[in-house]
């Protein structure tokens, strides 16, 4: 039997049965939530070693009926998706008790976590438009969670943005009817194939502009960023976590790399996949300059994150991008092979070592009720373990070898040399070091330097929360070192998924 | 006096029960004729909205209290789902699993019944719920939460 609905299924159970006992067992939600994630990150697992297939929801076929499509690209994603949401949980139970209300924060959270699964599987163009305004939806309201001023106007801001890029996409998706008459992403790519050929269609130019614009505001991509350096901060440590991990990742750039390299056939040379590819290389160069210069003078601890999130996105969407570019243009296919790859592997980089420092922030403020870097130093006598992990977070993402970052950074910029982009790819190496320098700050302002007032009373957090931080530093190390051992388990069948288009048309219809 | 004035009130009580009957009416004949869990599911709530506009919130909660409103709501989603899952023991999720009955009969169309009572309970105790929790900032005005804000 398939089991692939049961990663949207599982969730949303948990969503609603965890209110519904709150009612009577206030603890239902810590108990459910760890449990129910746990399930879906063993099940990720699992679906790792997993041919492609394909569900017909309700027994029919598509494109009439609704497919959860589930290969490589997807599988990479789940195991994002589940794997942070399971440690944020543990996270959250020692640090949401100063917040009241908690069963409907699980209950938004799982919420949060069907949307996004339900995204990465959704073989249909609508469906992937609904997850992700259910995923959009519950994570608008944590973003609000400690209704402070701050934090409603964050959550507001973040509200507003998102419905923009939501009506964007709908929009989008209607042009895409209107033209193909169809909304299964299989069936519409072949009718855009069989259709158009190598000819550009305005109407699909619109439809994939307001595409690049909706997705890309989901990634925080650079001229549409400025919702996330208020609402990633102003969240709670494990949801900003989660929006910085893989929600940014999961409702942004793989619904970029989807509807581009299978809908709109990028891969294959379709008519205006150059000006997509350019798009995408223009807004990732945008976003790594911003977002690193940005970063440099923030004092919040977790805004510095926040604004680096925004330079990483553009480093995963510049290797999708050069990919893009290199197959559009008829280039070697090895280059395009290396871009991509080098892409994913940063994206699920950023996902490990992204959430380590969002939750190591957490972690911090809970200790000592401050995330003013001012107000902050030495903590490595009194935090070992928080300090440790931020440590190895700092230097992961910061792109010191032999941890993971350096790696990925490095497929990106030879594949960017190689594809013949030397000025993008002498910047990109330059803001590489520049997220170097923010974070050295980081680690002298936190970690190292003298011992502040409020420093001296703080002590090591629970470890329940400490935890966490040690699984997440691990798989940081991991994914630096032991790339023969996943590589080609659940990176290789993503990029081979992405690169090849008519593979998921033939796997769709079949 | 709280609430509306007379006329409204004795209206109110008048149609009230009549506004339940019609939405399930259109809850339970969704399959056969326009309508369905939504419509219907939002004709019922209409009722108790009406309530409470018309009495206030106390006499719409004695009618239908909260908690039970909560319920509903989750109940509704987890009934939703359950058929769904009920779909997997026939190999695919959602599967119409029912048989399909006899043509225009009220028992008929296998799970399409099932699913829009469901639909019907969450989207009415949702909207109910929605409508009560917009109730209780109706008095305090904007002002007065920011001078509580700053003091």
């Amino acid at each position: 039997m398939n089991l692939v609905p049961l990663f949207v299924a599982v969730p949303l159970a948990a969503a609603f049965i965890i209110p519904l006992l709150g009612i009577w067992w206030k603890k239902s939600g810590e108990v459910l939530a760890p449990v129910c994630t746990a399930i879906l990150a063993i099940m990720a697992i699992v679906q790792t070693g997993a041919p492609a297939s394909v569900h017909h929801m309700g027994g029919w076929a598509p494109p009439v009926g609704i497919a959860m499509v589930s290969d490589g690209l997807s599988t990479l994603l789940l195991i994002a998706i589940n794997i942070v949401a399971f440690v944020s949980i543990i996270f959250s139970l020692k640090y949401m008790r100063v917040y009241t209300g908690l069963t409907k924060y699980y209950a938004l959270f799982m919420l949060m976590v069907a949307g996004m699964n339900g995204v990465v599987l959704s073989g249909d163009l609508f469906n992937i438009y609904v997850f992700l305004e259910i995923a959009s939806i519950a994570s608008y309201a944590l973003v609000a969670f400690g209704v402070d001023a701050e934090e409603l106007e964050a959550g507001f801001k973040y509200l507003i943005l998102g419905s923009v890029a939501s009506v964007m996409l709908l929009f989008a998706i209607g042009t895409v009817y209107a033209v193909t008459g169809s909304l299964n992403m299989a069936d519409v790519a072949r009718e855009i194939s069989v259709r158009f050929g190598t000819t550009m269609n305005p109407a699909l130019l619109l439809a994939g502009a307001m595409f690049l614009m909706g997705f890309g505001l989901k990634a925080a991509l650079v001229p549409f960023h400025a919702w996330l350096p208020d609402a990633h901060p102003s969240a709670p440590a494990p949801i900003s976590a989660m929006l910085s991990g893989v929600v940014i990742k999961s409702l942004g750039i793989y619904a970029i790399c989807r509807v581009f390299f299978h809908v709109f056939g990028v891969a294959s040379g379709a008519g205006g996949s150059i000006i997509f590819a350019n798009a995408m290389i223009a807004f990732a160069v945008l976003s790594i300059v911003l977002g690193g210069l940005l970063a440099i003078g923030q004092w919040d601890y977790k805004r510095l994150l926040a604004y680096s999130s925004i330079g990483q996105v553009g480093y995963i969407m510049l290797g999708i991008g050069v990919g893009a570019r290199v197959l559009a243009t008829g280039g070697q296919l090895s280059v395009a092979a290396l871009a991509i790859l080098g892409g994913l592997f940063h994206l699920i980089n950023h996902a490990a070592f992204k959430s380590l420092l969002f939750l190591s922030s957490g972690a911090v403020q809970h200790a000592t009720g401050t995330r003013d870097m001012k107000q902050l130093g030495g903590l490595r006598e009194s935090m070992p373990i928080t300090s440790w992990t931020i440590n190895l977070g700092t230097l992961s993402i910061a792109g010191v070898p032999p941890f993971s970052g350096f790696w990925s950074k490095l497929i990106i910029i030879i594949a960017t040399i190689k594809a013949g982009h030397y000025a993008i790819a002498a910047v990109a190496m330059a803001f590489a070091f520049v997220t170097l320098a923010y974070y050295v700050k980081v680690q002298r302002e936190v970690v190292f330097g003298s011992v502040t007032k409020l420093v001296e009373k703080a002590r090591e957090v629970p470890a329940l929360m400490y935890v966490p931080l040690i699984i997440l530093a691990i798989v940081c190390v991991g994914f630096g070192l032991l790339y023969p051992v996943f590589g080609a388990r659940i990176l290789e069948p993503a990029r081979d998924a992405l690169m090849n288009g008519t593979e998921y048309i033939q796997l769709v219809l079949g | 006096m709280k609430g509306m004035t007379l006329i409204v009130k004795t209206i109110t009580d008048f149609v009230a029960g009549f506004i339940v009957i019609f939405g399930a009416y259109i809850v339970l004949y969704g399959h056969l004729t326009p309508g369905g869990g939504f419509a219907g599911g939002v004709i019922v709530a209409c009722a108790f909205i009406l309530l409470m506009l018309a009495h206030g919130s106390d006499v719409a909660f004695s009618k239908l209290p909260e908690k039970v409103a909560h319920v509903m709501d989750s109940a509704g989603a987890l009934a939703f789902l359950g058929i769904g899952w009920f779909g997997m023991t026939m190999g695919f999720f959602f599967m119409n699993s029912f048989g399909r009955g006899e043509m225009f009969k009220l028992f008929s169309s296998g799970m399409i019944l099932p699913l829009n009572i469901a639909v019907a309970f969450k989207v009415g105790s949702s909207l109910f719920l929605v409508f009560s929790a917009l109730a209780i900032f109706r008095r305090r005005s904007f002002r007065a939460m920011i001078e509580d804000e700053l003091a």
